[in-house]
This record gives C-alpha cells, structure tokens and sequence, in this order.
C-alpha cells in the first residue's frame, strides 16, 4: 500500500517564476454611441487656434570664472649644446666653437647673411625711417565730445566682513599703487571676527592685493610719506598712530603710546614738510592736534586743543575730522570740525592762545572734506553736510561759492591737481560727481553712478587722469576721466582767476553792506534807547497814539489804492474805444449794466 | 682665408654697431662681441622669436618664408638674418 502526502503550494512561493496561459478574448463592456447625447453639445464655429512657427530659444547665462594672473620671471640657463658637451666647461665649448668655425656651411652662412645684414645697417644709417615729421606743433586738441569717465578696475575687500574704505592714498612717484584704509566707523557696530588689517594694491592685479598691513585697530586714515615712497603712515581708530615701512613688513615700525595719543578715532594724518621728512600731525573728534616725529612715537612734540575760547579747555574743544596743508604755506594749516566750523590756524604762533588764527562757519554738518585748490592756494573747497562750498582766505563770513543741496551726503571731495576749476566729489547713495565751475555753476558736469552703497573717499591720481573712490562694502574702484577734464584748457587759468577775484569781490562788497547795516541798526537802537528815555511818561498813551496812526496809515493807503484802480479802469475804457471802434459799443453797454 | 671674420668686422666697423652675435639654430652662440651674460640671453630669447615669426610667415603662405626681421625699440635697433642653421643678429644704435 502506498502512502502519498500531496501538499500543495504556490508557484510564487517555492521561487519559481509565473507560468502564464492563453486565453481568447472576453468581450467585458461594449459601449455603443449613443445620437441622443449629441443634443448636449453645440458646434464650435469658428475655432481660434494659435500657430506659431518661430525658433525655439531658451536664455542662459554664462559667468566665467575670474582669471588669477601672477608675473613671473624666467632664469635663462643655457641650452641647445650637444648632449656630450658640458656647458660649464670652457675647454669643451670653445673646441666645439672652433670646430663649427671651420664647417663649409657654417662660412657660407656667414657671408650670404652679412651682405644681407650690412645693407640693412647702411639703411639705417643713411634715413631715419622713424623720423617724427611735425614735432613741435601742438595737437590742436578741439575735440567736442562729451566728458566721460570709464571704470578701469574694481578692487574687493578679500575679508568676508566687509569694512567701509575710509581712505586711499596714492603712492607718490609714479602712482601705480594705492593704499586703502579700511575701518568700520560706525559707533560698536564693528563685527568681532572683522579683520584689521588694510591694504595696497597694484592698480594692475585687481585679483589679490600687493601688500597688507596690519594694526592693532583697523585704521581710519592712511598716508604715503611724499619724500619716501616706502614709509606709511596710519591713524587707527583707538587714537593710536603708526608708521609702516613696506620694506619692513607688514607690522608697523612703531606706533604711539595709547596714553599720549588720541582719545578718539584718528581722522585724517598728513605728512608735514620738513628737512627731516619726519614731521607729521594727526587730528581728531576729541579736540587735540598733536605733531610727531616718527623717529619717537611715544610722545607728541607739540598738542593744540581747538578751542575757541582760546583756553586749552578740552571739554570745550571742538571735534576735528579733517586736516589741511599746503607745502607751499607751511606754518599755516586749517582744520574742518565736526560742527560745522573750519579753523585757520598758524603754526609759528608765541601763545597756544594765538595759535587759532580765524574760523569760517557756514556749513551745518561735520567738515569731511578740506583742500586748497593746487593753482589758487588762496581758495580753499570745503565738503560736508548736503554741498560743497568754495572759500576765499580773506572772506570769513561766508564761502564765496556753493553746490545747490543736494538729496544725499557728500562724503568727501578734491581738487583736480591739472586744472584749477575742476573739483570732484563722492556722495552716500553712490555718486561720483565731476564739477567744472568754468562751464556750469548749477549742476555738476558729470554725475556717475559709481555703485549701489554709499561712497565714503576719494582721491584723484596726481596726473589727473585716474581717481580711485571707497565704497562702504570696501569695493575701491579706479575710474579714469575723459581727456578734456584733465589737460588744461586754454585760458583756464585767466579765467579761473577772473572768476574767483569776481566771487570775492561780491562777497567782500556783501559783507561790507552787512557791515554798514548792522552799524546803522545799532546807532539807531541807541538813539531810539534815548528817545525813549524822554517820553517814559507818556509811554501808554504814546501806544495808542501809534495804533491810531497805524488804522490811519492803512486806510489811507487802501483808499489810494482803490482810487488808482478805478482810474485805471477809467482809462482802459478810453484805451479801448480809441483802438476798436467796433466793440466801443459792447463795452459802453456793459458798463451801463 | 676665412672669409666669415672679415664679414664680421667689416659689419662692426659700420656706424652705430653696438654688439654682433652668431647662433646656432639650437640657440649655441658661437661668436660674439659681447659679454658672456648678454650673449646667452639674446641667444636664447631670439631664437624662440625667430621660430614664432618663421611659422607666423609660414602659416599665412606656405611658399613664402622669413628673410630678416627687425625690432625697434627706444634705445637700440635688433637686426635678425636667419637661415636654416644659423642665425646672424645685430644690435644697431641708429643714429639721430
């Protein structure tokens, strides 16, 4: 008897795959057209269909990568000698000389290519091909065109927190560097990983800049030394100053003495003239002037407080922001204020109380800017607040010349060093304007927009040409102007006088009339004091008298007014029969109305 | 004899002839008037010069080739006679 189990499982189960079957077709639903729906729809006619056979475009946009440049030189080593010959030894190069002499080919050559080579020379000497025919006229340079300016370069902060560039300052003999400043001068909002250090850079490698420097707090201001091109120096913003030598380092030689400096942020430095070229004077919104000599830093040589009372009173002292000097006029220098003030001072005076020669007041805000023009010492451009003021040393009421207001702060300004009328300044909603005061007072001559943040400084090249302006973000960027702003017109230097005396001269004569009004109304209050001292008796009744005088007057006048109206009229009428006889007849029939 | 030294010196007796050099196409300066230094240096610079302007020549047709090749700069004229070994250059003060 046998014994079967049958146990049944699944294909699937056991790991085999399906094994499928045919079937035939199964008819599951068949739904027939039904005409009686039809009635539900209408007829579309006619049918809007849009074709269009056009090129399909997609747009993209493509950004290379930037291109990192960096000069090299090469050390030419000699080459080329036969692989048994050693190059360094003498005897071996000189036999192969020798033997190379003696080849047939070699000789050929040699005199195939002097005949060749010897008529060249004789040409050269008897023309020269280059000769510059018409040297000596002058390029008649009466081109029209419009001023312009183009960017050349743009130079980035390489930090991740961006720091406003406070100050540039371009390399004395041949300008091909720039030094930049950079700080965060607003009060605290300084990040904490924010690097200190500023830079200069090659105007030709935008890429990475040529050196840094690096202080103990970032520096607000930042100058080259006119005499030695290598020596810097540097006001930081704890009141410290330093002076860097590129040959050096990037540490500075040596700084002053926290103690002995500034107890606010160093604003402006300048190198003074001296024999030594060691001199140099630092100001800042806590009021003190201090000389240094940079051979010793630990202590100022001399300290001016710029107060006006003339007492050395800090806490009366005016806040300086910016310095001015002139090499030419070396024991006067002048200082802008953070109120609004300028200050014109001498160096040479006896007295500290003597030292604050005169002030120029007119502006309302801090004084950013203060320059005298190159050509014109005797004027002097001033920025701050909403313009920009021109000023005669001999006028201290008022500056002779200004910008209309403008919508946003000027951050600072400068002469052009070519042309006496041609000024520049930077504004914080990104502006550079160029101003030509020969060829329009109103507005400037050319107004760019440099870029989207504020500009804080600038500073033109010495030949002109190239002026570099710092953004808030630490963007600098390098603009170059057109050539008709920076070669000298023809009488420019005439007319800039002519124009300068004329404003000083209506000013003087202003001021004058000013003067002689204030002398009249002061005699006359004196006087009046007097007449007043006898009628005190009949002070009140005096009032009344005055009113009723005053009711008198004014009727008066009116009814002068309305009489000579109405004789007016009168004689309009007359007028106006005289010329149009045809309408007399209206205007009589009107006025019977 | 050697008719290659008379060339020469008749070349530099010329006005103006500052310093001749003769190399090899391989850039082997195998005479020259001037210091050892200078030689190698405008060996090897003006060989590679002349390469680049043969083919330069070459390129734009390809029958036609390089017979001399003159560099004027602010100081000095370089005069260039090249041939298939050998080089002839020739640094020349014009005067004026």
């Amino acid at each position: 008897m046998e014994i079967v189990y049958v146990y049944a499982r699944r294909r699937c189960d056991f790991g085999r795959p399906c094994n499928f079957s045919d079937r035939p077709a199964e008819l599951h639903v068949d739904v027939l057209p039904d005409p009686a729906l039809a009635a539900d729809f209408v007829r579309r006619d006619p049918c809007d269909v849009a074709v269009q056979c056009a090129q399909e475009m997609s747009e993209h946009e493509v950004n290379t990568e930037r291109f990192e440049s960096e000069a090299r030189g090469i050390n030419h080593v000699e080459g080329g000698w036969p692989k048994d010959i050693n190059p360094q030894e003498m005897e071996q190069t000189i036999r192969f000389r020798k033997k190379v002499e003696k080849d047939e080919n070699y000789l050929n050559t040699v005199m195939q290519l002097g005949t060749l080579m010897e008529h060249c020379i004789k040409q050269n000497n008897a023309i020269d091909i280059y000769q510059e025919y018409f040297e000596d006229e002058e390029e008649m340079v009466d081109s029209r065109e419009r001023p312009s300016a183009k960017t050349i370069n743009v130079f980035r902060d390489p930090n991740e927190v961006k720091r406003t560039a406070t100050s540039l300052s371009w390399h004395p003999d041949g300008s091909r560097k720039l030094a930049i400043a950079y700080s965060c001068l607003e009060f605290q909002r300084a990040a904490k990983n924010m690097s200190f250090d500023s830079y200069i850079w090659d105007i030709e490698n935008p890429s990475c800049p040529e050196m840094t420097l690096k202080p103990a707090s970032p520096l607000v201001c930042l100058e080259y030394n006119p005499k030695d091109s290598h020596i810097l120096l540097g006001g930081s913003y704890n009141g410290q100053i330093g002076y860097w030598d590129t040959r050096k380092g990037s540490q500075p030689v040596e700084t002053s003495a926290i103690e002995h400096g500034h107890r606010d942020p160093v604003y402006k430095a300048i190198w003074l003239q001296s024999k030594t070229g060691t001199d140099t004077f630092s100001a800042s919104t806590d009021g003190q002037v201090l000389w240094w000599d940079i051979r010793k830093m630990s202590e100022p040589t001399e300290r001016l407080v710029l107060d006006l009372g003339r007492k050395g009173n800090l806490d009366n002292a005016l806040g300086a922001i910016s310095l001015e000097f002139e090499s030419t006029m070396p024991t006067k220098f002048m200082v802008g204020t953070e109120q609004g003030l300028v200050v014109s001072c001498n160096r040479k005076a006896k007295t500290p109380a003597e030292k604050i020669v005169c002030t120029y007041s007119g502006h309302h805000g801090p004084i950013y800017a203060l320059q005298r023009n190159p050509f014109f010492p005797k004027n002097f451009l001033t920025v701050a607040d909403w313009t920009a003021r021109i000023w005669s040393e001999d006028i201290k009421e008022s500056s002779i010349m200004w910008t209309k207001y403008h919508m946003s702060y000027l951050m600072d300004g400068c002469w052009s060093p070519v042309r006496p009328s041609v000024f520049f300044t930077v504004k914080m909603d990104g502006t550079l304007d160029v101003w030509d005061y020969l060829f329009k007072h109103n507005d400037p001559t050319l107004s760019l927009k440099v870029c989207d943040e504020g500009l804080f400084s600038l500073r033109v090249q010495d030949s002109g040409a190239l002026l570099a302006c710092g953004s808030q973000l630490g963007t600098a960027t390098l603009l170059e102007v057109s050539p008709d702003l920076s070669t000298m017109q023809r009488n420019e230097k005439a007319l800039a006088t002519a124009m300068f005396e004329r404003e000083t001269k209506r000013e003087k004569i202003l001021e004058a009339r000013q003067r002689e009004m204030r002398v009249k109304e002061r005699s006359r209050s004196e006087q009046s004091k007097e007449d007043e001292g006898r009628d005190t008796d009949a002070g009140d009744e005096s009032a009344e008298q005055l009113l009723a005088r005053a009711e008198r007057d004014f009727f008066e006048i009116v009814g002068a007014e309305l009489k000579k109206r109405e004789l007016e009229a009168g004689q309009e009428q007359i007028g106006a029969e005289e010329c149009l006889p045809l309408q007399v007849k209206d205007v009589c029939d009107e006025e019977d109305r | 004899m050697n008719w290659s030294f008379e060339t020469l010196k008749r070349i530099q007796t010329q006005k103006g002839v500052q310093g001749i050099i003769i190399v090899t196409a391989e850039g082997i300066p195998i005479r020259s008037t001037l210091d050892n230094a200078s030689t190698v240096q405008y060996a090897g610079l003006i060989q590679q010069l002349v390469m680049k302007a043969r083919v330069t020549v070459r390129e734009m047709d390809p029958q036609n080739d390089l017979t001399f090749l003159r560099i004027r700069s602010k100081k000095n004229e370089i005069m260039i006679a090249p041939d298939k070994d050998y080089f002839l250059i020739v640094i020349q003060n014009p005067t004026d």
